[in-house]
């Protein structure tokens, strides 16, 4: 592992270039659509491990109900969509705000719970948001589900296709990536990390910490929601089984397998606990058993997962060369 | 007028009083130090002027204003900055990103600037280790950037809590003696909780001791050097 973080940082400017090449001519050079569709599916879990890694991972919080905003963008989404025949990227950004105000009800327990129990309560929020699609039939049908989401459309044009689904997944990968790439590297992502580390000490330079802890749950939700909608329009059909506490608990073991506060992490994560289950389909009913004995090996020997914190090298406040020096000089004298 | 004014404080932890009615007070330009064993409620009285835990009656006046029911950020805004026990500096985060977010309630970039230079000035360690992560410096290193930090709020008084934990003899003197430099130099007023009471005699003009969440003694440093009961409980002589 160290050498492969040895030969990236290397050749860090080629690597990236190689592999945003590969990431655009993927359909291209893989048609096989079983692979296309398993790269986008790819794609969804990088944006809903991303949206969890930034409650988990930067705030420090705990959540185990990830699927449930998830669960609230794709019908939010679908309902509109079917019902009132809502443009697809109106239709995402309303999901995404509604779920993000539930992620608000959800980060009010923070108010006053930690750690464990506040898990505890994302838990049971999940659960809740689950038997509301189940049992609020009128409007979700209960578990029939919701088919017949239609494909989004752009000025008329219908866009329909793996290829188009897997073009709109890396858009939207890479616009998260984008975006919590600023955050973290913002004051607000400074701020994240004092309330994770201490929030005592947070508070004892001004932070108020549930500021930020809502702040990171309203986003993740929203980031979730979005995810689901997107999800929704590619799949076509959702039903309350996608949206209950394994799919939380898958999303949570890609933050941790891929690392804790690390957005290369979440996309490594989410990529591997999605591709390797698919890749050992050959051992048909093992393939999940030794998927389980490489997640518990894995966290014995690198708890901080494949790209975790630790590789922290960030300083937001670069210090030039030639200041340096000058320094180095004028103390020697 | 003093710059703090405890009048009666009381916490509760559940249904355990914690602190029983305390009332002190710090002059501008003072250090004062609260001293007692553990358990005395000396952490929890800087808490609840700090606004960390919650008052169960009492009041505080700070500058004549009243913050009993402020929060702890809104605290650190009205001027008082606390460094707690155990330092908490935010180990992932660079020597010089702690120090910066010192300064998180300010807009004054020129300020901050200067300010951050004084830092540095005060405490040369700090400079030469500004882009190290915060976690990977030494015991009295993170000392003195919890200090650092706390002085980048710019606050008008300094609340320590156990500035000499877990250090070694020769660290602590030079930590007491930058207590001294901030207050005697800067003209920084300062209320200090230390289980060493000598340390804590040395540096302060005056101080309380504590016992069971009361003051059960107070006078000038002097004084209280002087007393037989403090030189037999708490000064070992």
């Amino acid at each position: 592992m160290k050498k492969i973080c040895s030969i990236y940082e290397a050749h860090k400017k080629i690597i990236q270039v190689i592999v945003a090449v590969l990431l655009l001519c993927f359909p291209f050079l893989i048609t096989n659509s079983y692979f296309l569709h398993v790269a986008i599916s790819i794609g969804v879990y990088v944006l809903l491990s991303m949206s969890l890694n930034l409650v988990t991972g930067y705030a420090g919080q705990l959540c185990l109900g990830q699927a449930a905003c998830y669960g609230i963008g794709a019908y939010t989404g679908s309902l509109l969509m079917l019902n009132y025949n809502v443009n697809f990227f109106l239709a995402m950004i309303v999901s995404a705000l509604v779920s993000g105000l539930f992620g608000f009800l959800l980060g009010l327990p923070t108010l006053r719970l930690k750690g464990d129990y506040l898990a505890i309560v994302t838990l049971g929020f999940g659960e809740i948001v689950h038997l509301v699609f189940v049992n609020w039939a009128d409007v979700t049908r209960g578990p029939m589900g919701l088919p017949g989401i239609p494909s989004p459309s752009l000025f008329g044009i219908s866009i329909s296709g793996r290829k188009a689904f897997y073009y709109m997944a890396l858009i939207l990968v890479v616009l998260f990536v984008v975006f919590m790439r600023r955050l973290i590297n913002s004051g607000v992502g400074m701020a994240m990390e004092t309330v994770k580390t201490d929030e005592i000490a947070a508070e004892s330079i001004g932070i108020y910490p549930i500021r930020y802890k809502l702040l990171a749950f309203v986003l993740a939700s929203a980031m979730a929601g979005l995810a689901g909608c997107f999800y929704a329009t590619y799949i076509s059909y959702i039903s309350p089984t996608t949206f209950v506490y394994n799919t939380s608990v898958t999303i949570l073991a890609m933050v941790v397998l891929g690392g804790m506060g690390s957005i290369a992490g979440s996309v490594i994560g989410a990529a591997i606990v999605t591709l390797v289950p698919e890749l050992l389909r050959f051992l048909s009913d093992y393939r999940m058993l030794i998927f389980g004995a490489v997640m518990v090996i894995m966290m014995i020997y690198k708890p901080e997962g494949f790209w975790g914190a630790s590789k922290r090298v960030k300083n937001i406040y670069k210090i030039d060369a030639e200041r340096r020096t000058h320094e180095r000089n004028t103390e020697r004298n | 007028m003093a710059k703090l004014e405890v009048k009666d404080l009381q916490v509760k932890y559940g249904v355990i009083p914690a602190l029983k009615g305390i009332s002190f007070y710090v002059d501008e330009g003072e250090i004062v130090a609260l001293i007692g064993a553990n358990g005395a409620g000396k952490t929890t009285t800087l808490h609840a002027v700090s606004g960390i835990v919650k008052k169960a009656g009492g009041s505080v006046l700070f500058d004549g204003t009243d913050i009993t029911e402020k929060k702890a950020h809104e605290i650190v805004g009205a001027g008082i900055s606390q460094v707690q026990e155990g330092r908490g500096v935010f180990s992932q985060l660079t020597v010089l990103e702690n120090l910066k977010i010192g300064a998180y309630l300010r807009k004054d970039k020129a300020g901050i600037e200067k300010d951050l230079a004084d830092v540095y000035a005060l405490f040369p360690r700090l400079q030469e280790r500004r882009e190290q992560a915060a976690g990977t410096l030494s015991g009295g290193e993170q000392q003195m950037l919890a200090i650092g930090r706390a002085l980048m709020a710019k606050p008008e008084m300094l609340l320590l809590d156990e500035p000499s934990m877990g250090l070694s003899p020769l660290i602590v003197e030079n930590i007491f003696r930058t207590i001294r430099k901030l207050n005697r130099e800067r003209h920084m007023t300062i209320l200090l909780v230390e289980q060493n009471a000598q340390m804590a005699l040395y540096a302060a003009h005056r101080a309380y001791v504590m016992e069971t969440g009361q003051i059960v003694m107070s006078g000038t440093s002097k004084e209280l050097k002087s007393n037989d009961e403090i030189r037999k409980s708490y000064l070992g002589l």
